[in-house]
């Protein structure tokens, strides 16, 4: 099971966090620290998983950003690192050529996407073609409540010009 | 972009994420989030704040709550929106609950409400979000609120739904088994369901029921082999490939489901040998996803019946993970090689060297794989340099929790197969003195019996091994700074034997004592053990009739335990006292001599004291009353007990007082209908039907029961192609594979030879260290030399064949990639035709990937001319390419913060009218046209690509 998804920068800073295990808001910042600490300061060549009390953490690092994802024991490290990537695919999909920015700006998204993916810390769903057709279900609904506001409030514009 | 991408938010969210990034330490983005926190708490608590309005706030607190700080100010309003009727102010409600609210919130009664509105809500895409959130959610309070609405939801129309009706249903069953137990035969059913992805995410429940009561779920061996041989052989819908691969994720579920079945039953495996032999034969070892199947299929064979070819298969990819260069391969081999040494504890002796490159690498984790590895083929023979080597690395770390871990190890190897009393004693004591009070208190109190019980080889062994304990402690005391676990060991081996061999005086071990005692005044439990031991020596002393004469330094601390504010201190203190004035008799019977390992008897009832009682009641003294039968207790048990009786009668209830649930109820049959549709047989007769399949013990697997066969066709048509042929040509053409396998193992390996060849070369001229060779003979006690010739003659004849036949592979794929370019069609069924020929030429994976290779190249350029004719701007991508060039090359070691370019004035079109969407969203994944679009967004934030920062536009995926 994945106890925790974490998206952290180089320099520490921290893109997104989802939790599946119940964490207090004090120990996230704790764990967040201190895996913070862990990961960016290994060298590039090493495993991309770490022992971490009792836990596997499993990262891969893309551009600047780290994405990091807590394990038990005897799950498969090398699966799990194939979902971040999978993640991080479809990610690309979606935004097309993602890179940071993307996600510091929309997290929300992200985390829509994640949600798509990932369930109560499991691997939901492992075709890119559904995530997205969702996902793009999910969008043509918000786009089609945009235009109705935006005619609104264009409606309202002119009858008070 | 256009629905992607857009920056939808206003101004002054977008200038807190801005300021945000330029923070330039924790303390400054602290202040920020304070700052937010504030504006937040005023604005959300105004009235009639317009909707979308208060979707932004509450995505700025989800912000604010990510970067690590407290928003549960803002939790109600979240709790609100989820309540709205808009989806769209919905999802950001229920998007903002499950990230807040843990399962045990008090705010979550709020929103079961709505959540079991929304699960009957005919919109699929609101289900789902309610779906999404009971998963998070619901407590085992409240799964019987939603637990029916969640059943009926698995014959929903849409397969997204049915998914996660399926994980929430896995979750309850995680929380609390007792709630959903009666509805566990809907997870075998869900396993045909007709989407793959349904089928998939019932995997997961299932592994768990699985690994809880293997065999009640024995039936289903069958039903997973031949899923996970539809998955090898392609029948999903492409797409589930994954890296060329087919559906691996679920490839991995249903191998460590295998495993799981074929644990000990010989039966169930020799059902998986075959399709797990397929799977080992058809892995790309060169892709990492191919690698994690690989790696499972390892962890499968070693867990069920062993099957000396599987094992050779599985040999064989271990061996390839170690000698690789990446990391992480290496460390699943180390992994894969500690499963596997179970079986055939041989096989470690080949990768010797391998292993001890391993356990000296720089890298952390792999060291401690490695570690783990030797722990678990520690023997008799090596258990010194092995327990050396993990004490040796205990003391260089600092993480507590691998400390403690590895203490422990060290113990237990030490316990089991110590060489010598000697070398035990000091292996603990090291282990004691770097591990200190991590050490589980239990392995201390191990020790302490273990060196008064000994070994329980003779009395002559046993006193040795006091003795030198007592000397090495001893010696040890005179370090400064001893954990405190440790220092109770020693007080009480000394206060126990430290005068048993009449080496040391009486005088000299309670001196020593008595420092201890003093040196470490704060540690009230080695003041105790102190003490007691004292008493100890002193009594031994007594009782041996020699007179006893307390120290002075002795008698000054005794005084000051008699008035010391510990109970525990003073009443052992007194203890010692009375111990001193009484003569020899009455010693010896209160404190006898080694006699710590006898069994006390305790008279239970007291009886010594009857004739006590007797007098006083006689005298008047009230009887005494059992605690329960008195008159107060009684009052506040059985208030307890209503207590109890209440809560469980005062269960919340959510369902609605009036309406009776006759809807619901008139639905059931409609959904067990709608599931015939899937399984055709209802329940009861469906059960039955497994049951009879396995009754079928089939021998052979195309004698297997016919009912088997009619069930996998229904599988097959609903995920095959149309063109597929039914039950008798799939056995034909599997067989036919079968025949091939050999071939196709044949063609593997010599893939491999070739790196074998290379890295056994080059392992010899790299010259193998004495100091290595060395160790690898003390872990392996086998020599490496003799062993590696014969394996490296009898892969040198192989070469040549392989390039033949890797020749005429290339050749047959040229061949039908010409074809099919002068035939041109679109790739899935290019790729059926393909097969044929590919299988009669060359029996490889190979002409697939080189196949997609030669196509795709030629429909990326058709689609991205496609874009430049449609984009008008055909000249910017290569502006673009050396855009980003640049400043990367410039800015690469640039490490100060992002976002510090960001300070322009902030974007009034947020929009970017320029770009436009249909083109964005017809383009799939990278290009050009994208990226520059972004580019132009990002620069109207203010944002631009010279900013101290590139990195933050390097594409993630570049």
């Amino acid at each position: 099971m994945i106890h925790f998804v974490l998206l952290i920068s180089r320099q520490g800073k921290v893109r997104l966090t989802k939790w599946y295990s119940p964490y207090s808001q004090k120990e996230r910042t704790k764990v967040i620290r201190e895996l913070g600490g862990v990961i960016l300061s290994r060298g590039p060549k090493l495993c991309n998983f770490v022992d971490w009390r009792g836990f596997k953490v499993v990262y891969k690092r893309y551009a600047s950003l780290y994405f990091c994802m807590c394990i038990d024991q005897d799950d498969n490290e090398l699966e799990v690192l194939e979902i971040i990537h999978h993640f991080v695919e479809i990610l690309d999909r979606y935004f097309g050529s993602v890179c940071e920015l993307d996600l510091i700006f929309n997290f929300h998204k992200a985390y829509y996407i994640l949600d798509e993916l990932l369930l109560a810390g499991e691997l939901q769903e492992s075709s890119k073609k559904t995530v997205a057709r969702l996902i793009a279900a999910q969008d043509s609904l918000v786009e089609t409540a945009k235009e109705q506001a935006s005619s609104i409030s264009n409606i309202i514009a002119q009858a008070t010009k | 972009m256009g629905s992607q991408g857009g920056f939808y938010q206003s101004k002054e969210f977008l200038d807190l994420v801005k300021s945000i990034g330029e923070a330039r330490s924790k303390a400054e983005e602290d202040r920020i989030v304070l700052g937010e926190i504030e504006t937040l708490k005023r604005r959300i608590s105004e009235p009639d704040i317009p909707k979308r309005k208060m979707k932004e706030y509450i995505i700025r607190l989800v912000y604010v709550e990510m970067l690590g700080h407290d928003a549960s100010f803002g939790y109600i309003h979240a709790v609100k929106m989820t309540h709205d009727n808009s989806l769209l102010v919905k999802r950001t409600g229920y998007l903002a609950v499950t990230l807040f609210l843990n399962e045990d919130h008090d705010l979550i009664i709020l929103i079961v409400n709505t959540i079991q509105k929304d699960l009957t809500s005919d919109n699929y895409l609101v289900v789902c979000a309610a779906l999404n959130a009971v998963c998070k959610l619901i407590n085992e309070e409240t799964i019987p609120a939603v637990l029916p609405l969640v059943v009926e939801l698995l014959a929903h129309p849409k397969e997204a739904v049915r998914k996660k009706a399926i994980m929430a249903l896995h979750r309850f069953y995680q929380k609390s088994p007792s709630s959903v137990s009666h509805l566990l035969s809907n997870f075998r059913k869900r396993l045909c369901d007709n989407d793959p992805g349904v089928m998939g995410a019932t995997l997961c429940p299932l592994f768990e029921l699985i690994t809880i009561d293997v065999n009640s779920y024995k039936d289903l061996v069958m039903s997973f082999v031949s899923i996970l041989k539809q998955v090898a052989e392609r029948r999903l819908p492409k797409a589930y490939d994954y890296h060329q691969m087919p559906a691996p994720f679920i490839q991995i579920k249903l191998l460590k489901i295998l495993a799981l079945l074929g644990s000990g039953d010989k039966q169930a495996s020799e059902n998986m040998y075959a399709v797990v032999g397929d799977i080992f034969k058809k892995c790309d070892s060169s892709s990492n996803i191919g690698n994690a199947v690989l790696y499972e299929c390892i962890c499968c064979v070693s867990t069920i019946y062993s099957n000396p070819k599987l094992l050779e298969f599985a040999a064989d990819a271990i061996s390839r993970f170690l000698k690789s260069d990446s990391h992480n391969l290496k460390y699943m081999g180390i992994d894969a090689l500690g499963r596997l040494i179970k079986i055939s504890p041989e096989i470690a002796e080949q990768h010797q060297l391998a292993v001890i490159d391993c356990l000296e690498d720089p890298d952390d984790t792999l060291k401690r794989k490695t570690l783990e590895l030797l722990y678990k083929m520690t023997k008799s023979t090596n258990v010194e340099v092995i327990v050396d080597r993990m004490i040796d690395y205990m003391i260089n770390i600092n993480d507590n929790h691998y400390k403690t871990e590895i203490a422990s190890r060290c113990v237990e190897l030490a316990e089991q197969f110590a060489p010598s009393n000697q070398w035990f004693i000091q292996t603990m004591n090291k282990v004691f003195m770097h591990a200190g009070d991590l050490v589980n208190t239990k392995v201390a109190h191990n020790l302490m019996r273990l060196i008064a019980e000994g070994f329980g080889e003779d009395d002559d062994t046993d006193s040795q091994l006091r003795s030198s304990a007592v000397e090495s402690y001893l010696h040890i005391l005179g370090e400064s700074k001893l954990p405190s676990v440790f220092l109770q060991v020693i007080c009480w081996v000394l206060g126990e034997y430290g005068t048993a061999d009449g080496k040391y005086s009486a005088s000299y071990i309670t001196g020593k004592l008595c420092d201890v005692a003093e040196a470490y005044s704060s540690d009230e439990t080695v003041k105790a053990y102190a003490v007691t031991a004292l008493t100890k020596i002193y009594a031994f002393e007594i009782a041996a009739g020699r007179k006893v004469d307390m120290l002075p330094e002795c008698q000054s601390l005794m005084e000051e335990f008699l008035a010391s504010h510990s109970t525990d201190l003073q009443q052992r203190a007194y203890e010692l006292q009375a111990v001193i004035g009484l003569d020899a008799h009455a010693v010896e019977s209160i404190m006898p001599s080694d006699a710590n390992c006898e069994d006390i008897e305790v008279d239970k009832n007291l009886s010594f004291l009857t004739g006590y009682i007797q007098d006083s009641i006689e005298n008047g003294a009230q009887p005494y009353i059992p605690e329960n039968e008195r008159s107060g207790m009684l009052k506040i048990s059985n208030f307890r007990n209503q207590d109890h009786h209440e809560t469980s009668a005062h269960s919340l209830r959510f369902e609605a007082y009036e309406l009776p649930k006759q809807t619901v109820q008139s639905r059931i049959p409609l959904t067990s209908l709608a599931s015939t549709e899937i399984v055709p047989v209802p329940e009861p007769i469906y059960v039955r039907e497994i049951y009879q399949t396995t009754t079928v013990p089939s021998a052979s697997s195309d004698a297997g029961s016919t009912e088997l066969k009619l069930r996998l066709d229904g599988v097959q048509k609903k995920w095959g192609r149309q063109t597929h042929s039914p039950a008798t040509s799939t056995s034909s053409s599997t067989s036919q594979k079968t025949d091939n396998g050999i071939t196709q193992v044949d063609g593997s390996n010599t893939s491999n030879s070739r790196t074998l060849e290379t890295y056994d070369s080059r392992k010899q001229q790299v010259e193998i260290t004495p100091e290595k060779q060395k160790l690898a003979a003390s872990l392996f006690g086998g020599s490496s030399k003799s062993e590696k010739k014969p394996a490296t003659g009898h892969k040198i004849s192989k070469p040549s064949s392989h390039i033949v036949e890797r020749s005429h592979v290339r050749k047959s794929s040229l061949e039908i990639a010409s074809e099919k370019k002068a035939s041109i069609q679109p790739p899935p069924d290019l790729l059926d035709f393909g097969e044929p020929t590919v299988n009669s030429a060359a029996p490889s994976v190979d002409p697939f990937k080189e196949l997609e290779g030669l196509l795709e190249p030629t429909t990326q350029v058709d689609s991205a001319e496609n874009h430049g004719s449609t984009a008008a701007a055909t000249k910017s991508p290569d502006i673009m390419g050396l855009y980003t060039e640049t400043p990367a090359g410039i800015y690469n070691k640039d490490d100060s913060d992002i976002l510090s370019g960001l300070s322009n004035p902030p974007v009034r079109n947020m929009l970017g009218g320029t770009r436009s969407m249909q083109v964005a969203q017809s383009s799939k994944g990278r290009n050009l046209k994208n990226s520059l679009e972004k580019d132009a967004l990002v620069r109207q934030m203010g944002v631009t690509p010279s900013s101290p920062n590139p990195n933050l536009f390097k594409d993630l995926l570049g």
